[in-house]
């Protein structure tokens, strides 16, 4: 039991540690927060399902903008712009800073016209994506476990969160 | 019938004197021959009046003439029919003699006792003629000295108008001297103008010479200064040395020499009332020469031509001078203009940066802010040690504290673009100063001050008004009052204001106003510190005002706190003012507010949320129907997650034209994202307004939009919107925004309603 206590404190902690390291590399900014907020016993998976959405919307975004690049030799930037809005909107939902500010670089490229500049935004946004997905990713499991061992803690009883 | 014999050879008896003489060839011939002429002359006579006269046009006495002539003819006739009775002669010879002989004697007596009349009038013909010859002659020479005189005045309009053209010193006296010598025939006319030390006079222009050699004279010479001394023209000697200009040519007989003043006026001579008075003593002298051997004079008309263009060219100077004082007045205008110009711009420039800094500095400091307040109420909610637990909650008090601060310094440019509004709600007066003195005690206690509070009875428990700004400005002060105090007492009183004790004597425009629903705060700080000097005291609600002794300045003295304050105060209709002793001892701060009774109405600047103080603080809204139209699945979710946090019952579309079907008039509230494509936002709007266009039934439209343009909030509202929100939306932001919209919804409602 004590052992079990301790492995929910130390997630917990840990949990609290990713954050706090997220939010010190700026990768994920106070929205983030309100959107922990307003997980409740009501929608205990908000947060995890809203950010699915993201990424589903994301990835397949990510996927248009690698298509419109690569495929064609002139480029258009109508729909580029309709695309990057879209992601730049999404990120800022849920607080993923980061990600947000190289779409509005990568946004200003295209707006100049900056072939090479749109290519690199174009790089640096994929991964930026990679990291924040497979952080978001850890944090979700390490939830998953603290809900489960809490769970084996007290069963029976409703959490309050 | 007899027959009259005359001079014929034998006579009976005459009764004459001498014997009797024989009628003799000779003289019969004689008497023949001139009785013959006789006639012939008195004939002709009349022929050649009667020719001459009709010759001449005029001749008044026709009548006269024609009697003369009668007279004449008639004579004649008695003479011719003499001839017929020199021999024996019939009767009607006699007869005719006889009729021509009266005849002659009633025209000739006529004639004479006419001739009584006219001849007078003839004779006076002949004066009359002499008399006419004399006025003839008189007023010839007057219309020569007309003549004269209009040439002058002609010749004087022209100089002068030929001066008057111009504008130009020099050009004005050439053109005077050259029109002189030539209206008036002058060998030689100058200028001597006084030089700037007033003590010579200089020539300046000649009329022959080119290039006139500087000659100077001084102004102190007899002659000179009888020209100056009348402002007619005077003649002076042609040996005087402002005459000397000619070389010495051995000229027998040198021309009469005329001086005359010119007067200089200065611009200050002319008052706008006033004819110029000669007040200036500046003169230029005119001189004059007549030509040399030539026995003219200066004759009386010449002279006041003289006159009248050295009055000419005097005003023609001043208005030279004029003009030049003038365009050096524009030419100084217009480099200040330039000058304010480039100091306006630059001003905006600043105001500009200093807006965009603001702007820019708005968002940027409070989200840090926000970050560290959020964090640290996270961290509160983690499990902390009690050490722990207090680090936190003094970081969130102080974060609290700062990010008060940070609106400040916003609200402060706020403030002076006069776009801030005080919040009016509920409070707590007495609960109010117990916190400040909460808050100040631990500094106070390091510093060994003793603080004390009294609050007086009739201080109302509860009031309305701005309570954050409210301890803002107490805070401020009892801050103040601690921080410069190294020892002693802080005392703070607050108390209700009496009607006379309102007046504050160093501000006589402050007249507070009571009334019914409001109250009159009245708090005094008093305190035993550093105390400031008189020179200081107007300062010290100057924003960075530092002051100027080096004794009393404090590093920790200049900045925005005081001059906040002050505008708080203000804008709650007070006043505020320190007073002081003097350096080292102690201050006292006292200000007004004005507050209102609680659960009294207070007039228009109520807010809607004080009438229905229930609504305050509503957390949750159960069961309200709204409708949110974003067309971003992420943005989306979110959105809805947040709503349904406060309880709503939300619906999701992700187009306008979904909203437009789907919305019904149970929906309460929608919410629009304004960065759908293509405005449709505003569409939407519209088409929502189209579908149920009565009031009650229609629902609000919010925007949700990540522009925090002022502009653009202008432009939604505008179009309809009935709120805007600005993203990233927090739970509080929401409920606030629904607080708001559906209380102010209610209201209207209510006036519909009532």
């Amino acid at each position: 039991m004590c052992l079990l206590g301790f492995g929910a404190v130390r997630l917990r902690t840990d949990m609290n540690r990713l954050l706090s390291l997220l939010f010190h590399q700026g990768v994920l900014d106070e929205q983030f927060l309100q959107l922990q907020h307003l997980q409740d016993q009501t929608s205990p998976n908000f947060v995890s399902d809203v950010v699915t959405i993201y990424f589903h919307e994301s990835e397949k975004l990510l996927r248009n903008l690698r298509t419109l690049l690569l495929d064609k030799e002139i480029w258009d930037y109508v729909k580029l712009g309709i695309h990057l809005n879209q992601l730049m909107g999404s990120s800022s939902s849920i607080g993923a800073k980061r990600v947000r500010n190289i779409c509005a670089a990568f946004r200003a490229a295209v707006e100049q016209n900056n072939r090479p500049a749109c290519m690199r935004a174009l790089e640096v946004l994929e991964h930026e994506y990679c990291y924040l997905k497979n952080k978001l990713h850890e944090l979700f499991q390490m939830e998953q476990q603290r809900v489960l061992g809490d769970a084996v803690r007290y069963p029976g009883v409703v959490h309050q969160q | 019938m007899y027959f009259w014999i005359s001079g014929s050879s034998t006579m009976e008896s005459c009764n004459c004197i001498e014997p009797q003489w024989p009628a003799d060839e000779l003289l019969m011939k004689y008497q023949y021959i001139s009785d013959f002429f006789i006639a012939l002359a008195y004939f002709s006579i009349p022929l050649e009046l009667i020719y001459f006269v009709k010759k001449s046009a005029v001749f008044p006495y026709r009548w006269v003439l024609v009697q003369f002539g009668a007279f004449i003819v008639l004579c004649g006739a008695t003479h011719l029919i003499n001839l017929w009775t020199f021999n024996a002669h019939t009767r009607t010879v006699a007869i005719v003699m006889t009729t021509a002989k009266v005849l002659t004697a009633a025209v000739s007596c006529a004639t004479a006792l006419m001739l009584v009349h006219i001849i007078p009038d003839l004779l006076s013909v002949k004066t009359r003629e002499l008399f006419l010859k004399n006025k003839a002659a008189q007023l010839d020479r007057e219309m020569g000295i007309i003549r004269t005189q209009e040439e002058t005045g002609r010749h004087v309009r022209m100089l002068t108008h030929e001066i008057r053209s111009t504008l130009n010193r020099h050009t004005i006296l050439k053109t005077t001297l050259v029109e002189l010598g030539r209206t008036l025939g002058l060998e030689e006319c100058a200028l001597w103008m006084p030089t700037r030390s007033g003590l010579d006079l200089q020539l300046s222009y000649t009329l022959r010479h080119q290039n006139p050699v500087a000659f100077t004279v001084p102004i102190q010479s007899p002659v000179i200064n009888q020209v100056f001394s009348t402002n007619r023209a005077v003649k002076i000697s042609p040996t005087s040395p402002v005459a000397r200009l000619r070389p010495a040519s051995g000229k027998y007989m040198l021309g009469e020499v005329v001086a005359v003043r010119v007067p200089l006026l200065h611009l200050n001579n002319f008052q706008i009332h006033d004819w110029p008075e000669l007040t200036t003593k500046r003169y230029a002298l005119m001189v004059l020469m007549l030509p040399s051997d030539s026995a003219r004079q200066w004759h009386v008309h010449e002279l006041e031509l003289v006159e009248v263009v050295a009055d000419q060219v005097a005003v023609a100077l001043s208005h030279a001078a004029i003009l030049e004082e003038s365009m050096r007045a524009r030419d100084l205008l217009m480099e200040q203009n330039v000058a304010l110009d480039l100091a306006r711009r630059e001003a905006e420039t600043a105001v500009r940066a200093r807006n965009d800094f603001l702007a820019v500095m708005n968002h940027e400091m409070r989200t840090p802010m926000h970050a560290i307040i959020a964090l640290s109420s996270l961290l509160q909610e983690t499990d902390l040690t009690p050490e722990q637990r207090l680090m936190v909650e003094t970081i969130l008090k102080s974060s609290n504290l700062l990010a008060t601060l940070i609106n400040d310094v916003l609200d402060l440019s706020r403030l002076e673009d006069g776009s801030l509004e005080l919040d009016t709600a509920t409070f707590n007066l007495h609960a109010l100063f117990k916190e400040v003195l909460n808050l100040i005690r631990p500094v106070a206690s390091v510093k060994r001050l003793f603080v004390t509070l009294s609050i007086s009875s009739d201080l109302p428990e509860f009031a309305v008004g701005d309570e954050k700004r409210l301890m803002q400005i107490i805070l401020n002060i009892i801050g103040n009052a601690v921080k410069f105090s190294k020892e002693g007492s802080v005392s703070i009183s607050a108390t209700l204001a009496k009607p006379d004790s309102l007046r504050d004597p160093r501000a006589p425009d402050f007249f507070p106003l009571l009334s019914e629903n409001n109250f009159f705060l009245r708090v005094q700080v008093k305190d035993t510190g550093m105390g400031i000097s008189q020179q200081d005291i107007p300062k010290l609600f100057t924003k960075f005002a530092e002051s100027q002794s080096p004794a009393t300045r404090n590093p920790g003295g200049s900045g925005l706190g005081l001059a906040i304050c002050k505008r708080f105060v203000n804008l709650m209709e007070g006043n505020i003012w320190i007073e002081s002793e003097g350096l080292g001892k102690g201050s006292t701060a006292i200000f007004f507010v004005k507050l209102g009774f609680p659960g009294r109405v207070n007039g228009s600047r109520i807010p809607t949320h004080m009438r229905v103080p229930s609504k305050l603080g509503q957390s949750k809204f159960p069961g309200l129907k709204v409708l949110v139209v974003d067309n971003n699945g992420t943005s989306r979710s979110a959105t809805k997650g947040l709503l349904t946090h406060l309880g709503c019952d939300v619906t999701t579309v992700s187009s306008g034209e979904e909203c437009v079907q789907v919305i019904t008039k149970d929906h309460k509230v929608v919410f629009l994202d304004v960065s759908l494509p293509g405005s449709d936002s505003y569409n939407v709007a519209r088409l929502v307004h189209e579908k149920l266009p009565k009031r009650h039934e229609r629902p609000l439209t919010v925007a949700l939009t990540g522009n925090t343009d002022k502009g653009v909030k202008d432009n939604l509202m505008r179009v309809g919107m009935d709120g805007v929100v600005v993203k990233p939306v927090s739970v509080d932001k929401m409920r606030v925004a629904l607080c708001e919209l559906l209380d102010h919804n209610n209201n209207n409602k209510g006036i519909h309603e009532a």
